[in-house]
């Protein structure tokens, strides 16, 4: 909401810099989003009339001017537009001058002709063609012939005025007016405002004679008014209208529409003003419309209405969305003669649902769907009669229609002043409430300590509500600051929650960078990662309005996320990256139940030398850290998103711990990485359920190891975890660790085999262990690898 | 031979203050001390001598003995110190070249702005609760006083999976999840992703994070509000921010603020950054409305509570001074690394 302060002076003294100003109201609750002085940038540019116009002698383009701009001399000025001619009326910027940019005028010669000022373009004087009401032809502005010779350009266009941009919430549709902010200014400088009494003449005639006004849902409509004006004459507006509107942002159109705009902003009501030719039968109904029933707008466009949607109808069409825009049939033209003046109050959400139907919000309907004044009707219509007998572009006629519908007064609330101190913390005298209350036209009965909001007011519901208009002008500032006290609280995090800062350790130090992505995708995502047609991770949670395809459902796996973040470094020419995410995929259950959000950590590697061993490395180390114990990894050849022969599975006390592995070639290719992707990803909560929680100091060894190398050959295709766990199984309690040093295929090796070879080491937490013993166990282990395996030792 | 003794004494010292290596301090050793040497030539001598002065004699002679090799052991320490010294010297290196790190990585900026936050509260006696992203209209609205068709619903362009699950468009839900579990005293924070159909931008971007504030007891006040914010700010910011608190409207809280701090560019003068203002928007607060305790059955004239939202980019985008929210979202490693 725009606020010329000159307007504001209309209804009160105030007399503060614009800064000042503002800083008050924002403080008080009126936000202000900044403020503009018009022309400030603009000095000493005078209109001038142009007496003669010779082309230069030098040029081609220039032309030397004699121009009259009442300073009392004739001056000569050099001009290059195309449009200078004699007899025009232009902005002349004289010796000194300054314009925007600051830009300084002075007596200068071009080529060889002494120019003394400058003739403008509004461009150059910063006078954008909304101020102008029109779009002026290429060249210098010429201004209308009657224009007097030597005015300020900026009286001319309004442009010595400051204009306060306010930040209007969505519970004060009251401040979305001159008037509404003038109340509030009065309250923040604790000054008196007055609203100008309204007087106008009517004629001996009544409206009711010849216009019938009837409201068919006086749910939806609580109250319409109307007053009539004959011997119309359309025209502009006078030039300080035109300044006001323009400097709140509305174009001036004609005199007729100008008031009603004019009074919109002023009171906050919005006015319609229909031309009485065009309501048939001379009568306005308000009613529901017809299913399906069409309405052409102003705007010149078809609207295809419903049954919820109210209409303003004459006899035999409906004439205006109601509160929303009027029709095309019906608005002011040219040649009217007699107009309608519409004042209504209408419900808001119906105008809400209305507006939002259609696709339609128009400066009307979005103040009536956060809910007007029923009072301000009246007022605002009388207003607009005033302004017509001012502006003497008609003939009110006497009498107003006033049809009400079904409205509720505002009760009146309980004033517990303790009641409002205890809950600020303030120590705020009921005086100093009751001034506040009264500067707000809030009602005070101390007598049955209640308070009554005004009609305006209809935010104002409850006791917090009125300790909120006692705390704004008391000001927030003035209130204490305290500590809670009360009972202590611990605070803390849960072992989930540290949990988590374990693993985001874990990975950091090992090189991991986190990532933040997106949790919704594309459906193509999971076709990127060849999921099949029928793996349950198709069956997504669907937004219904998503801002396009490629974020229209909720992800049910973070492996074309992580991808997508591999693929952008790896574009970025970005040599290796090691990433990881701690984020939600979204199981859907039943229809109508919210879906699981089970958390995941996406894990994700390419480039520097890196193989499956990595990620797998990383995994491990990560799960050592937190103590997750029993970690098996199993091979997976038939998930399509990884490479068949490079994919694990991970688990641990029964659970799927999740998956890792080389992503697929063809589905790298297809996000555009050339190299070897490693991607992982991991559950939380079954990570979470492994963790071993009671970690327990074992007493260092006091009696030594022995170690043994045992190598084999084996067949190619025995997985090395098979080999640990024969050596585990058959080497009884004194076996203490075994380690894989060496595992290799080729030279002097057979034909389908692979030569591995283990370190094992022996241990007795009791004794020192004799050679016997340990030979005894490795024997065993050794005759178990060539029964079970048919491993050759080496 | 007392004479000749004290002759040995000298020349020994002579030569070993000239000795210049272990080998010539052997030598010396040898030649004084030796089986072979001058001090044991003189003592064989010592038959010859009377039995009171044998043991004068064979005193100083050990006395010259132990001198010696203290002597001949200092040298040796002095010696193998230079030694050292030399060998060092020569083991110099560039200690300009690079180290030789293990690559390490870093947790998102947004997680290290989010911890920071949560240990402040932590200190206060908050804890932190978690809840679902796609929520129930009834949590993210209804409940919070926002029903179906309130204007404030347009602020908050809503995704909706049906017509009463929407992906939530704040963190204030949490409020009321919270009061329906858990009875007063409340002190909780609930950080995490919300959503709202913004198009991507510089400074928009349709999945943001949010921290959800909630302190529910009996006779909290307003100024407990400012107290514990200001705190907030003051462990964020430093203690030289200024905090102010101006009046605003959210249908959840009444009274509602919104806190501002002084600019962190400029101080307070105005800059680009604050838009010649001087101030700074940093988060939403307010009284919990009275409507919405009752709603999660909490008696409002027993109990009262404060509520406040923090935007985690925002707050991010100021400290870090980053100027593209898209960054965030980006994740070039160019990006990540350098937090």
């Amino acid at each position: 909401m725009k606020l010329p302060l000159s307007w504001l002076n209309d209804y009160m003294d105030i007399d503060v810099t614009p800064k000042e100003y503002s800083d008050t109201l924002t403080m008080t609750g009126s936000k202000v989003e900044g403020y503009e002085n018009m022309g400030e940038e603009l000095e000493n540019v005078v209109t001038g009339k142009v007496l003669t116009c010779e082309p230069h002698p030098d040029s081609d383009h220039l032309s030397v001017c004699t121009v009259d701009a009442g300073t009392g001399e004739i001056l000569q000025i050099v001009c290059g537009a195309p449009n200078v001619k004699a007899d025009i009326i232009v902005p002349v910027a004289l010796n000194g001058a300054k314009l925007p940019g600051g830009i300084k005028i002075k007596k200068t010669k071009m080529r060889g002709v002494e120019s003394n000022g400058m003739l403008c373009s509004h461009e150059e004087l910063g006078i954008s063609e909304d101020v102008l009401g029109y779009e002026p032809e290429y060249g210098i502005l010429i201004l209308p012939d009657d224009t007097q010779i030597g005015k300020d350009i900026r009286d001319i266009y309004g442009l010595n005025e400051t204009v306060v941009e306010f930040e209007i919430t969505s519970n004060r549709p009251d401040c979305f007016s001159i008037i509404g902010l003038a109340r509030e200014t009065a309250a923040s400088f604790n000054k008196k405002f007055t609203v100008p009494e309204i007087k106008f003449t009517q004629n001996g005639e009544n409206i009711a004679d010849t216009l019938s006004v009837e409201v068919l849902d006086k749910d939806k409509c609580k109250r319409y008014c109307a007053r009539m004006v004959k011997n119309v004459k359309i025209a502009p507006s006078p030039s300080w209208m035109q300044q006001r509107l323009t400097a709140c942002g509305v174009r001036p159109i004609n005199n007729i529409v100008d008031i009603t705009n004019y009074v919109l902003l002023e009171y906050g009501q919005p006015m319609h003003a229909f031309d009485l030719r065009d309501i048939e039968d001379n009568k306005i109904t308000v009613r529901r419309a017809e299913q399906g029933e069409v309405i052409k707008t102003l705007d010149d466009k078809d609207r295809t209405l419903t049954s919820d949607d109210l209409v303003i109808a004459d006899g035999k069409r409906a004439v205006a969305v109601a509160g929303v825009m009027g029709g095309f049939n019906s608005e002011v033209k040219d040649d009217t003669t007699t107009v309608v003046f519409e004042s209504a109050t209408f419900d808001a959400s119906s105008v809400r649902l209305t507006a939002q139907r259609i696709g339609l919000r128009t400066e009307a309907s979005s103040r009536y769907e956060k809910g007007l004044d029923y009072n301000n009707t009246v007022p605002a219509v009388e207003r607009a009669c005033q302004l017509v007998e001012m502006l003497g572009c008609g003939e009110n006629v006497g009498g107003m229609i006033d049809v009400m519908g079904n409205v509720t007064d505002m009760k009146p609330l309980p004033f517990r002043p303790d009641k409002i101190n205890a809950f600020l913390g303030t120590d705020m005298p009921t005086d100093d409430m009751v001034k506040i209350f009264s500067a707000l036209e809030i009602k005070t009965d101390l007598k049955n300590m209640t308070v009554t909001p005004p009609s305006f007011r209809p935010d104002l519901t409850g006791e917090a509500d009125i300790a909120e208009e006692a705390a704004r002008f008391y000001g927030y500032d003035k209130i204490p600051v305290t500590l809670l006290s009360g009972e202590a609280t611990c605070g803390k995090k849960t072992p989930r929650q540290k949990v988590g800062d374990d693993i985001n350790d874990a990975l950091t130090s090992q090189g991991l960078y986190e990532i933040y992505t997106y949790t919704f995708v594309s459906p193509s995502s999971l076709d990127k990662i060849n999921v099949a047609p029928d793996s349950p991770l198709r069956k997504m949670v669907k937004i219904t309005n998503p801002l396009g395809e490629d974020t229209s459902v909720m992800r049910t796996t973070t492996i074309a996320s992580m991808l997508d973040i591999l693929a952008r470094n790896y574009n970025y020419r970005n040599a290796e990256a090691r990433l990881f995410e701690v984020g939600k995929v979204f199981i859907p259950r039943n229809e109508g139940e919210l879906p699981r959000e089970p958390l995941k950590i996406s894990l994700g590697i390419y480039g520097g030398g890196t193989d499956f061993y990595d990620i797998k490395g990383v995994c491990e180390n990560m799960f050592g850290r937190l103590h997750v114990e029993g970690v098996s990894y199993e091979a997976v050849t038939d998930d399509q998103t990884f490479h068949p022969g490079r994919c694990a599975l991970i688990k641990a006390g029964g659970k799927k711990l999740g998956v890792i592995g080389e992503i697929h070639p063809s589905v790298s290719k297809r996000f555009g990485i050339d190299t070897p992707v490693y991607v992982g990803e991991l559950d939380f909560e079954n990570i979470f359920l492994n963790i071993k929680s009671d970690v327990k100091f074992k007493e260092l060894p006091k009696f030594p190891a022995v170690t043994r190398d045992i190598a084999m050959l084996v067949d190619k295709s025995v997985p090395v975890a098979q080999i640990e766990a024969v050596i585990r199984k058959s080497s009884g309690k004194t076996l203490e660790s075994i380690e894989l040093f060496d595992v290799y295929e080729g030279e002097q090796i057979p034909e389908g085999k692979k030569s591995v070879a283990y370190s094992a080491v022996y241990r007795a937490a009791d004794r020192s262990l004799t050679g016997e013993e340990v030979q005894k166990s490795f024997d065993k282990a050794v005759k178990n690898l060539e029964a079970r395996l048919g491993a050759q030792l080496r | 031979m007392k004479q000749k003794l004290e002759e040995i004494r000298n020349a020994a010292h002579t030569t070993l203050a000239d000795a210049l290596s272990l080998d010539a301090l052997e030598e010396a050793r040898i030649k004084f001390l030796g089986k072979k040497g001058e001090l044991t030539a003189v003592l064989k001598g010592m038959g010859k001598l009377s039995a009171e002065e044998r043991p004068k004699i064979g005193a100083l002679a050990n006395e010259i003995r132990s001198a010696i090799e203290n002597e001949i052991e200092s040298k040796k320490a002095e010696i193998a110190s230079k030694l050292e010294e030399i060998k060092l010297k020569a083991e110099v290196l560039d200690v300009t070249m690079p180290g030789r790190a293990k690559k390490t990585g870093e947790i998102h900026p947004l997680t290290k702005v989010m911890n920071n936050i949560k240990e402040t509260f932590i200190g206060m006696g908050f804890e932190i609760a978690d809840g679902p992203e796609v929520e129930y209209d009834y949590y993210n609205f209804e409940a919070l006083n926002i029903p179906k068709n309130h204007p404030a619903r347009d602020t908050q362009d809503t995704f909706y999976v049906s017509d009463n699950i929407v992906l939530r468009t704040q963190t204030s839900g949490m409020q009321v999840r919270v009061m329906e579990k858990q009875k007063p005293p409340i002190r909780i924070i609930a950080p995490g992703k919300v959503y709202r159909s913004d198009a991507v931008d510089a400074t928009h971007s349709p999945v943001f994070h949010q921290i959800e504030g909630l302190v529910v007891d009996k006779g909290v006040t307003m100024a407990d509000l400012k107290g514990t914010l200001e705190m907030f700010i003051h462990r964020l910011y430093g203690d030289q921010t200024k905090v102010r608190f101006r009046p605003h409207h959210f249908p959840f809280t009444e009274p509602s603020a919104e806190l501002d701090i002084s600019c962190f560019k400029c101080g307070g003068k105005g800059c680009p950054v604050c838009k010649g203002e001087g101030w700074i928007e940093i988060l939403g607060c307010g009284m919990v409305h009275p409507k919405v305790l009752s709603n999660c059955g909490i008696d409002p004239e027993i109990y009262s509570g404060f509520a406040f939202g923090i935007g985690l980019e925002r707050i991010a985008m100021g400290k870090y001074d980053i100027n593209d929210l898209r960054l965030f979202f980006e994740n070039d490693l160019r990006f990540l690394s350098q937090f």
